[in-house]
């Protein structure tokens, strides 16, 4: 019995995420009093290993390769192997790209009950219960896994890190890297304004079909760079080319849990909300009292988007500078 | 090429959410179901645009009761050949990839296509699980597919860049939205529909999750609406209250 953490890092440094579900992990094996490895995938020195300890995990298996050649068979059999050699039965990923391809695939192989997207601590005190979110964040479920095997992902941003200050014993690992791929994966970069990428952002400014043209744009990403916020935008805007496709959020977008998400001329239907309903907080600027998005908002201003946003930029502004 | 797709049956994006028996059972009651919109609008559209292009058959399967044959009927009016169901209660993303992967195994499938993910369950699990059952390649959400000979190139947009993976066939691959874009079936298609077989398969698989209770979110308090002329007490708000900034 043991508990396997999958994290990566990401130019040298752990995601935030990984943070997370390695603090996650850490604390499920001492739930079941057993032992936490991070298989860490993904170039990193000494000092940022430190942190997988200070996360609680007892033992790193390093993979020190750019993860930025992710090859989802590779991936698989790299996980695979490492389940092998820690005799993992509790396997944990986060609820992101790799997740979402190799949970399922791991989950299959060793024949475990999968949760995936769950956003608590498991219950262990009868069987082993996780929580996540369904119906597109309009319900939440407790769903209990009755194999002895397990396999979770972790949704990002829904269970805080708790760091201390152990160290783990950290171990190069390469088994299963040189297995031949019928898959080949080539990367294509592209480029983001303001760098934050939207999945891992805190704060996160969203404009809709309210903003009218493209070039309104300006003042929504005025007030993101303010805040150092990513920008994010409706399924309507992306679908007529005002932003890029992967801006969009939502129910056939992309689904986000940020502390922040201060939407701008959006109405805020039901499939929009989808994506975004599990925000900590959520700021509605909308010229009609009546839009249903206020409905789901924590604070509200009714105005003209064009003469708000540049108010609210000047206002952080102005509390920035005299912090 | 021969293609399977996997559709499933959802509530429609705008029912009202509610449970019954004791909040371990959602409540079907005038529920409107429709083909999840990943699994229709992405993966068959798809299928159906390369059979057009390179010929072949387009199957369809899902997994469920005798009460999902109205979806079925559905996507086979929008052009798929012909329709498997497995009669079993759908209770967990293993137990459907197993009866899916079982049925699948040595019939020569180039293709299995399944949606990004249900929008009830929202699991994301059955497509990687189908695959890994079968031993094939497995491309998730992915947003292109072209067929190239006897393999796929397909592009997958995640943070920051767009992935480009290509495979040798068969595999298995879960469409997300710019895969295609959505059909509406036509008359001549619904009516060929009602005349296409639709095979029904019976299997018994134990699921390895179960549901132990619903619950719906607490309800959020009401919006505190700020003058658009303070837009510092607004920042004032969100530092000091929210403490999000
Ligand atoms: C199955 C399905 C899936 C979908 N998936 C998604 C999804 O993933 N994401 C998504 O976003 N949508 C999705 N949609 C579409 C969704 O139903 C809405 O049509 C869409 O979200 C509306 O976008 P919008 O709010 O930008 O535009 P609109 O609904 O046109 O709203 C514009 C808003 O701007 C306000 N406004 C106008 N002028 C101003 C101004 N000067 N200042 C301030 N406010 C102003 C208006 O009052 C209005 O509330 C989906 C639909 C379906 C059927
Ligand atoms: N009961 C089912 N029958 C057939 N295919 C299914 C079923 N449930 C899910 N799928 C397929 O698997 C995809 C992902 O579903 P899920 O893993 O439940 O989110 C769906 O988009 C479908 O293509």
């Amino acid at each position: 019995m043991a508990v396997l953490i999958v994290a990566e890092t990401h130019q040298g440094k752990f995601k935030k995420a990984s943070i997370e579900v390695m603090s996650y992990g850490a604390r499920v094996a001492a739930a079941l009093q057993t032992s936490a490895t991070a298989l860490v995938y993904g170039n990193a020195d000494e000092s940022e290993l430190v942190k997988a300890g200070q996360c609680g995990v007892q033992n790193v298996l390093h993979v020190n390769q750019n993860f930025a050649n992710f090859n989802p068979v590779q991936c698989l059999n790299v996980v695979l192997k490492a389940i092998e050699k820690t005799a993992a039965d509790t396997v944990i990923f986060t609820h992101d790209y790799t997740g979402r391809s190799i949970a399922p695939q791991v989950a299959a192989k060793i024949e475990a009950g999968l949760i995936s997207g769950a956003v608590s601590l498991p219950d262990t005190t009868s069987g082993f219960a996780l929580r996540k979110n369904v119906f597109s964040g309009k319900a939440i479920a407790d769903y209990s896994i009755l194999s002895n095997k397990r396999v979770i992902s972790l949704m990002p941003n829904s269970v805080q890190p708790e760091m201390g200050n152990g160290t783990a014993a950290v171990e190069a690992f390469s088994e299963g890297l040189d297995a031949g791929s019928s898959l080949s994966v080539e990367r294509k970069a592209i480029e983001q304004k303001g760098g934050v990428p939207l999945t891992e952002a805190d704060l996160v400014v969203s404009a809709g079909r309210g903003m009218k043209a493209p070039e309104n744009w300006n003042v929504i990403e005025d007030l993101a760079a303010a805040i150092g916020a990513a920008t994010a935008c409706s399924r309507p805007v992306a679908d007529i080319g005002w932003r890029p496709h992967h801006e969009h959020v939502g129910q056939t977008g992309i689904a986000i849990r940020p502390n922040l998400y201060i939407a701008v001329g959006i109405s805020g239907a039901i499939q929009h909300l989808a994506g975004v309903n599990q925000s900590k907080v959520i700021v509605v600027i909308n010229k009609d009292a009546e839009a249903p998005f206020f409905k789901a908002a924590d604070y509200g201003v009714v105005g003209d988007a064009m003469e708000v946003v540049p108010k609210l930029a000047a206002a952080f502004r102005k509390f920035k500078a005299a912090q | 090429m021969k293609i399977l797709v996997c559709i499933s049956q959802v509530p429609d994006t705008t029912t009202k959410i509610a449970f019954t028996d004791n909040d371990t059972k959602f409540n079907e009651d005038k529920v409107q179901y429709i083909v999840n919109p990943y699994d229709e609008w992405y993966a068959l559209v798809r299928a159906l645009e390369i059979k057009e292009t390179s010929g072949g058959n387009v199957s369809i399967i899902t997994v469920g009761p005798a009460s999902v044959d109205a979806i079925i009927r559905k996507a086979l009016a929008i052009g798929a050949d012909d329709a498997v169901r497995i009669d079993m209660n759908p209770s967990d993303a293993w137990s459907v990839a197993k009866t899916i992967a079982d049925y699948a195994h040595g019939k020569g499938f180039d293709l299995i296509l399944a949606g990004k993910e249900t929008i009830d369950y929202n699991g994301s699990e059955v497509p990687g699980m189908l695959a890994a059952l079968l031993n094939q390649p497995y491309i998730a959400l992915a947003s292109k597919l072209d067929i190239e000979g006897n393999a796929i190139r397909c592009e997958v947009e995640v943070d920051g860049g767009i992935y480009i993976m290509r495979t040798a066939l068969p595999a298995v691959v879960s469409a997300a939205k710019g895969m295609a874009e959505a059909r509406i079936p036509n008359m001549r298609g619904i009516m060929a529909a009602r005349t296409k077989n639709i095979e029904v398969v019976s299997a018994v698989v134990q699921p390895l999750v179960g549901t132990k209770k619903f619950a719906l979110p607490n309800p959020k308090s009401a919006v505190k609406l700020i003058d658009p002329e303070n837009m510092d007490q607004l920042v004032e708000l969100l530092h000091n209250e929210a403490k999000v900034i």
